[in-house]
């Protein structure tokens, strides 16, 4: 409470002195403040998804088109593509960079990196981040890290190839492919910065959470993305350390002539002197953080989603208790359960069958949070915003992706599966898909509090059909490329025999991959337009109940003009019987809501019980009331 | 009002003007390429299907004719509500159609896919353990697919009935801890089901007891940028140690041929397996990680440089057997590599033959030794073949070993 009381008279001196000069350097590039950090973030995050999904589609040209030239393609990229088509190691780059950059740049930073610092101050009461410094520190390491990720696409080698998951020995060879040389070791340069990037912004996230709550807001009257963002950055804080520590050794064992991760190799007929490492140990080290890692994706985007929805059925999420513990749960869980990306690396199989059974009972938490939704629309009053639309086709996608996941997380089934487009299609279901749609429902939804302006609408319906559909046209046919056999990051599908037939296939999913593409335009298109052009927001464009709602559109440093609100309430009283309107804000005291509160708002408060019931004595319920 | 201000606006027509002028441009190049191709009776519109110039202008045709919509929707909007009409398009029903529509599309489209799709599979498992993984996925399929149903139906269905409607009031419902129960007890229970049948066929798999009188058949198989390599055991049914350090140009396997066991082993360019014997896989890499996948018989291991690992299957059926059964005379099992391991990835195939007992053995016995004249004068053995002297040399082994490998560094 004192940290509130601190920040206050740090506000009433604002106020005072007037502000401090702004300039356009500590305003828009070196800011410390949390929402212009939160633009910054989203703003670099979608221009590496652009960049991503640029490259996703030049390799899904080369596969729809193996025997092609296309001549722009030497325009753009030179010797990597001569006579317009693609090299083998620069179609290896491709899928590569574009694994890294979703996983890490997108999903982790654009997603959690955006909302965390956006929501975390403005959903608990606080004026700003625990360390506004460190935050902006976050930011400009991430940037540095997106800036040497593709400054490896201007060296003669070419980015990194050896796959997003980096296996040395490939990665760690020079000799092995070309992007193992420079490419990787700029890949390795900007991981280090990507991870203490997330560091500096998760302890950051951790203490707001903690320790700058406003005045009545416990742990239990927190929005559901708090929860997700809090439990997502404790999952960060602990395993990208081991990463770092992975890359480490990586690092010492290109450079140094260390064996951490080589043992016995002979390329060609060049016998290495490296002995007595293991390349598995490697495994182990990037899934211990890999693993946590699809989680900290995907949690943002469930808190999200959970918001969203119950913002837009007029209902209070279902079971908010059981969201929250289904997020403990697979925030604990997720912690040991990395071997399932290790069942046919030759781990020993006793630890196979040991994660077998933690990986499938990850499903169980999972599971409560889907029917969680469903019970959340049920006999709702659903508005179809643009956000709603993003949150339902997350929901989606989280049950197809997430069904696969069980095939997967089977050893047994896993051993035919491992490392097959199944795997492919799967996780772009659950955590691509899922965790992009959670992030656009999110931008939709806080845009107007992000910029002060409104999206259109009708552009955002655009987007979202076409996208929805786009993306299962895309990956549901990939899963049975997978079951039919085809391995994952093949350059051609010419020359096995049984491949061929997958072809046409292939020429399909490329333009389904097309046209979800073109359609992100309409959303880019839609976003920069309007945050110059767009209609002013209100205030509570939405009537949801939480916080940021409260502070004015207007953005101030410090969020709210005068003392912080206080919380009287849980998060999510929509259509609650006996009040006129179908919100209750969270700010509004129960002294105000005496017609419909419940007996279990009071949580045991005999005081406040025993004044509800009088005025329930005082004012007999009219029956008519439905 | 607002599609005249859309016509007359100066950005819109600077667009059409670049339009037409980026039309005609293209047009007259057709025009150009045409006269160049020599009276060519038709025009060659391969050649435009490949400019990008073609796509960027159909795309950017398409969005001009969605601007035009949406002005119009707009244009009809706004007319409804200077007519004092309630809003022109109600979206909430809209989009709650579109999810019913996309409900009943969408299973159909999951109908046609398990049909089509799912026929051009691979065929049935041809190993004894691949039959346990068969009938576990389908019982996963069986589960997972209900489910997928039934919770696309509830989250669709939902999104059409609980549409918004001004009249309506969401029903107030926080939470019912008896229905919570119950998703997460379901689930887990047929979690458990599934872990626990994963469970035992894993342990099938992975952990065999020998049967002394039933040994199964060694295969040392080792992968290197881009190919495979298979060593027979011989006729002492033993593959012999190898150390990486002896690797040379005429040893490309390192294969110590100071150990008897080595010495008999055979290469062959195909798998050729016994049909209904137990084969023991030996699988090592000589550079980067592999993996061992053969699709058919539900076998993949990764190969890992300085590690062995093992899977022991048994294949069930042979060859022209699956060659029958898949109506495919040019059916053959494949190995792949399924891990990856550079730019020869996807091309790192080797045929499996299985075959009866008797086609084996004597395909077997046409197989050469890797241990050449070449190799045993490196090894200091006699060049002409003779019997192994078991004892001296098992004695004399370490000590030869160490100078072979001091040899074969030193070249």
């Amino acid at each position: 409470m004192s940290t509130i009381a601190l920040h206050d008279e740090h506000n009433h001196d604002h106020a005072d002195h007037g502000h401090h000069k702004e300039t356009l350097i500590s305003k828009y590039i070196f800011s410390m403040d949390h929402k212009m950090i939160a633009k910054q973030f989203l703003i670099t995050g979608i221009i590496m998804a652009v960049i991503a999904m640029g490259l996703s589609i030049l390799f899904r040209i080369q596969l729809a088109w193996p025997d092609q030239n296309f001549p722009f393609l030497e325009t753009f990229l030179g010797k990597w593509a001569e006579g317009g088509r693609i090299k083998p190691d620069f179609y290896l780059a491709l899928v590569t960079i574009h694994g890294t950059i979703m996983v890490f740049f997108v999903l982790t930073a654009g997603l959690s990196g955006t909302f965390s610092n956006l929501l975390i101050p403005l959903q608990i009461g606080a004026r700003d981040m625990a360390s506004p410094f460190l935050n902006m520190l976050s930011y400009w390491f991430f940037f540095s890290a997106c800036v040497i990720m593709m400054s490896s696409f201007f060296i003669q080698t070419g980015p990194a190839s050896g796959g997003w998951t980096v296996y040395p020995p490939l990665s760690v060879v020079a000799k092995a492919m070309p992007g193992s040389g420079m490419g990787m070791t700029l890949w390795l340069i900007s991981m280090v910065l990507f991870v203490a990037s997330s560091l500096m912004g998760g302890i950051n996230y951790v203490s707001t959470i903690l320790n700058m709550r406003t005045k009545g807001m416990d742990l239990w009257k927190m929005p559901l993305p708090i929860w997700a963002f809090f439990l997502t950055a404790i999952l960060g804080i602990l395993s990208f350390p081991v990463l770092v520590a992975g890359v480490v050794l990586m690092v010492f064992d290109r450079s140094f002539g260390t064996s951490f991760y080589l043992s016995d190799i002979v390329m060609g007929t060049t016998i290495l002197p490296n002995e007595g490492g293991s390349p598995i140990l490697w495994q182990h080290l990037f899934w211990f953080l890999g693993h946590p890692e699809v989680y900290i994706v995907i949690m943002p985007a469930l808190g999200i989603s959970s918001e969203v929805i119950s913002v837009n059925s007029r209902k209070p999420i279902f079971g908010y208790h059981a969201m929250v513990y289904s997020l403990i749960g697979i925030t604990v869980l997720s912690f040991i359960v990395w071997g399932h990306h290790m069942f046919v690396t030759g781990m020993n199989p006793l630890l196979g069958g040991v994660f077998m059974i933690t990986t499938l009972i990850i499903a169980v938490p999972s599971a409560v949070k889907t029917f969680n939704y469903l019970a959340t629309l049920w006999r709702g009053n659903i508005r179809f915003t643009p956000a709603m639309l993003f949150a339902i086709g997350l929901v989606s996608f989280f049950i197809s992706g997430g069904l696969t996941g069980i095939f997967l997380g089977n050893a047994s089934l896993d051993i035919n599966l491992h490392d097959t487009y199944f795997v492919v299609a799967h996780f772009h279901l659950v955590m691509g898909s899922a965790a992009i749609f959670g992030m656009l429902a999110g931008v939709y939804h806080w845009f107007p509090r992000m910029f002060g302006k409104m999206m259109n609408a009708k552009l955002g319906y655009l987007h979202f059909w076409l996208t929805f559909i786009a993306a299962y046209l895309v990956f549901f046919p990939l899963h049975f490329l997978g079951l039919d056999g085809v391995p994952r990051r093949y350059y051609a599908f010419t020359e096995f025999e049984f491949m061929k037939k997958w072809l046409t296939v292939n020429v399909f999913v490329t333009w389904a991959a097309i046209m979800a593409a073109l359609a992100q335009v309409a959303f880019l298109f839609n976003f920069f337009y309007s945050i110059f052009r767009g209609k002013v927001a209100p205030q509570n464009p939405w009537e949801a109940n939480t916080l940021e709602w409260t502070a004015p559109v207007e953005h101030i440093h410090g969020n709210w003009p005068g003392e912080i609100p206080t919380v009287y309430r849980w998060p999510y009283d929509y259509s609650k019987p006996g009040h006129d309107e179908d919100f209750i804000p969270q700010t509004v005291p129960f002294s105000q809501t005496m017609s419909s509160n419940l007996p279990h708002d009071f949580e045991g408060n005999a005081e406040a019980e025993k004044i509800q019931q009088d005025w329930e004595l005082a004012n007999p319920v009219e029956e008519n009331k439905g | 009002m607002s599609l005249r201000k859309f016509i007359t606006n100066k950005t819109t027509a600077a667009l059409a003007v670049l339009f037409t002028v980026f039309a005609n441009t293209s047009a007259f190049a057709q025009d150009a390429s045409v006269a160049g191709a020599a009276a060519a009776p038709k025009v060659d519109m391969g050649e435009i299907y490949k400019s990008v110039i073609f796509y960027i202008l159909i795309f950017l045709a398409v969005c001009l004719f969605i601007a035009i919509i949406g002005k119009s929707i707009k244009v009809y909007e706004l007319s409804r509500e200077a007519q004092g009409k309630p809003v022109g398009i109600n979206w909430n029903r809209v989009h709650a159609s579109l999810f019913a529509l996309f409900l009943v599309l969408g299973l159909y489209g999951v109908y046609w896919e398990y049909t089509v799709h799912g026929s051009m599979l691979l065929p049935d498992a041809a190993s004894e353990h691949g039959k346990k993984i068969d009938e576990m996925f389908n019982l996963t399929l069986i589960i997972t697919t209900i489910v997928f149903i039934a919770t696309h139906i509830l989250l669709f269905g939902f999104s059409y009935i609980y549409r918004y409607s001004a009249k309506r009031k969401a029903y107030y419902y926080p939470h019912n801890n008896t229905i919570e129960k119950i998703w997460t007890i379901v689930p887990a229970l047929v979690l458990t089901v599934l872990v626990l049948m994963g469970f035992l066929t894993w342990r099938s798999i992975f952990f065999k007891v020998e049967d002394p009188n039933h040994k199964p058949l060694q295969i040392e198989v080792t992968s290197e940028q881009f190919k495979w390599s298979f060593r027979y055991p011989g006729a002492d049914g033993i593959v012999g140690t190898k150390n990486y350090k002896l690797t040379t140009a005429t040893n490309q396997l390192g294969i110590d041929f100071k150990d008897i066991n080595s010495r008999d082993d055979e290469m062959a360019d195909e798998m050729v397996l016994p049909v209904g014997k137990p084969v023991k896989l030996i699988l090592t890499s000589k550079d980067v990680i592999h993996s061992f996948y053969m699709p058919h018989f539900r076998v993949q291991l990764n190969t890992v440089p300085g590690m062995k690992t093992f899977f022991e299957f048994t294949p069930t059926k042979t060859t022209a057997q699956m060659q029958q059964e898949t109506n495919d005379p040019n059916f053959k099992f494949i190995i792949l590599c399924a891990k990856i391991c550079g730019s020869g990835h996807y091309n790192m195939q080797k045929v499996v033959r299985v075959v009866s007992d008797a086609e084996y053995k004597t395909w077997i016995a046409e197989q050469k030794t890797y241990l050449n004249d070449d190799l045993r004068k490196q090894f200091n053995l006699p060049v002409a073949p003779a019997a192994p002297k078991a004892a001296s040399d098992s004695t004399a082994k370490d000590s030869a070993a160490v100078k072979t490998n001091q040899m074969a560094l030193n070249k």
